[in-house]
């Protein structure tokens, strides 16, 4: 325990069960970006999947929304300390995506519209734990919270659940992100409260 | 591997910045030193063993093992009305970082820059003010600071001395003093255009602030011709406290 702050009680301990260490509840959603927001029209988007032997697997919006969609419920956790409980999306599953992907590659480094990267293991984007989604609560995802789709990864922090995603590239070797290189943690599991460079 | 550690920071004193936020100035022994922009995590321990973090944008330039942060106090928030209204001198509490790489100044860069403060987002961008000031000048930085009101603002006597290369320029959203040429309102790109430097010198822009404000003064900006790669953005969220 560290140093008792004299005459502070504190007062978010509902859900605490729910609340990984040093997170607290939040209702709104607030929005976290390195800079400005990107507005990437529809009809011009793709997403891709780039494996290690040079392949390129490629979906245009139509493509993308005309997959089988999941609509899961899931718990944000943001690095800056706030989390929101049981927020509901729509999107594909990334197993879905992962199909007709031939890789054996370990790393993946997801690439968006406006420069931002993020680097996860690929065994983090499959087995029902990741998706691209689209829609939040039953509405077209705001560009501010990356719409047109991001993708959703709720198990680690909310940076590698990357905003205005552009596509995924497998690599052999693992490669830092934009958040990554700037001292916050590669891996970034908010249960093991991993937010920076050592924790 | 750099590793952030926990270290116990003593409040030495503290300055009242608006009725409702204040500057605190802390002794953090072990303190590695930031660059301005960075942001440092606090966390509070309860006596039952209860423990909440936030993190607050640092307001000094790097100077030994003393860091001021400028605090707001929010409304129902958990930390913030502890931080502006029960700590004292003397107390501690545990701090780690500097946190975050990306929304920083460096001293020695040599392009201009443009800063765009709403509200409390000021704190990040006196961090780089006052470096720069500190290392005895360097590349000319125009401050765009919109608060609600006059009373609003932070570090207005700092900012109302004479500081070489920086020109300073205020937007009021609600209530302008008698006289202004300015009406009350919004910020608009005539704001950012009179205040800032033209796209083609190419400044460095640094925009911080509440969402809203953040992703409206980004906009402008980028409509105004910059280069949305050098305008880098650190917003607070509605929430926080």
């Amino acid at each position: 325990m560290g140093i008792i702050s004299r005459g502070f009680q504190g007062r978010h301990r509902d859900r605490a069960d729910r609340l990984p260490p040093g997170q607290y509840l939040t209702h709104d959603f607030p929005v976290l970006s390195a800079g400005p927001t990107p507005r990437v029209p529809t009809d011009r988007w793709e997403f891709t999947i780039d494996a290690e032997d040079g392949q390129t697997l490629r979906w245009s919006w139509a493509e993308l929304t005309a997959l089988p969609s999941e609509t899961p419920t899931v718990d944000l956790h943001c690095v800056t300390k706030w989390s929101k409980l049981d927020t509901s999306w729509r999107g594909v599953s990334l197993d879905v995506l992962f199909e007709d992907v031939e890789s054996a590659a370990e790393h993946a480094l997801i690439h968006c519209y406006g420069g931002y990267t993020t680097n996860l293991p690929v065994e983090d984007l499959l087995d029902g734990k990741a998706w691209i989604v689209y829609e939040y609560e039953g509405e077209d995802l705001a560009p501010a919270h990356g719409g047109p789709a991001r993708l959703l990864v709720p198990h680690l922090y909310l940076w590698k659940s990357a905003k205005w995603v552009r596509g995924i590239r497998l690599l052999d070797e693992d490669e830092p992100g934009f958040w990554e290189t700037a001292g916050y943690h590669n891996y970034g599991d908010p249960w093991r409260e991993q937010r920076y460079e050592g924790d | 591997m750099r590793r952030l550690t926990w270290r116990a920071a003593r409040l030495l004193e503290t300055r009242d910045e608006t009725p409702t936020a204040r500057t605190l100035v802390f002794e953090l022994p072990g303190w590695p030193g930031h660059l301005p922009g960075q942001h440092v995590d606090v966390r509070l321990t309860a006596e039952d063993g209860y423990s909440t973090q936030r993190s607050y944008s640092i307001a000094s330039p790097s100077a030994g093992e003393r860091i001021e942060l400028t605090v707001e106090r929010v409304p129902d928030g958990e930390v913030s009305p502890y931080l502006t209204e029960v700590l004292e001198p003397g107390d501690e509490v545990e701090m780690r970082g500097p946190v975050g790489g990306w929304f920083v100044w460096r001293a020695g860069a040599s392009a201009p820059v443009v800063l765009v403060a709403g509200g409390s987002g000021i704190v990040p961008l006196m961090s780089m003010i006052r470096a720069r000031r500190a290392d005895g000048g360097g590349p000319p930085f125009r401050l765009i600071y919109s608060t609600r009101d006059p009373g609003r603002r932070f570090y207005a006597e700092e900012l109302d001395r004479a500081d070489p290369g920086l020109d300073v320029s205020y937007v009021y959203t609600r209530e302008a003093p008698g006289g202004s040429a300015r009406p009350a309102g919004r910020i608009t790109a005539d704001d950012l255009a009179a205040g800032g430097w033209p796209a083609d010198r190419r400044p460095d822009c640094y925009v911080c602030g509440p969402t809203g404000f953040v992703e409206h003064a980004a906009e402008l900006l980028i409509g105004l011709g910059h280069d949305p790669g050098r305008v880098k953005t650190e917003r607070f969220g509605p929430t926080g406290g």
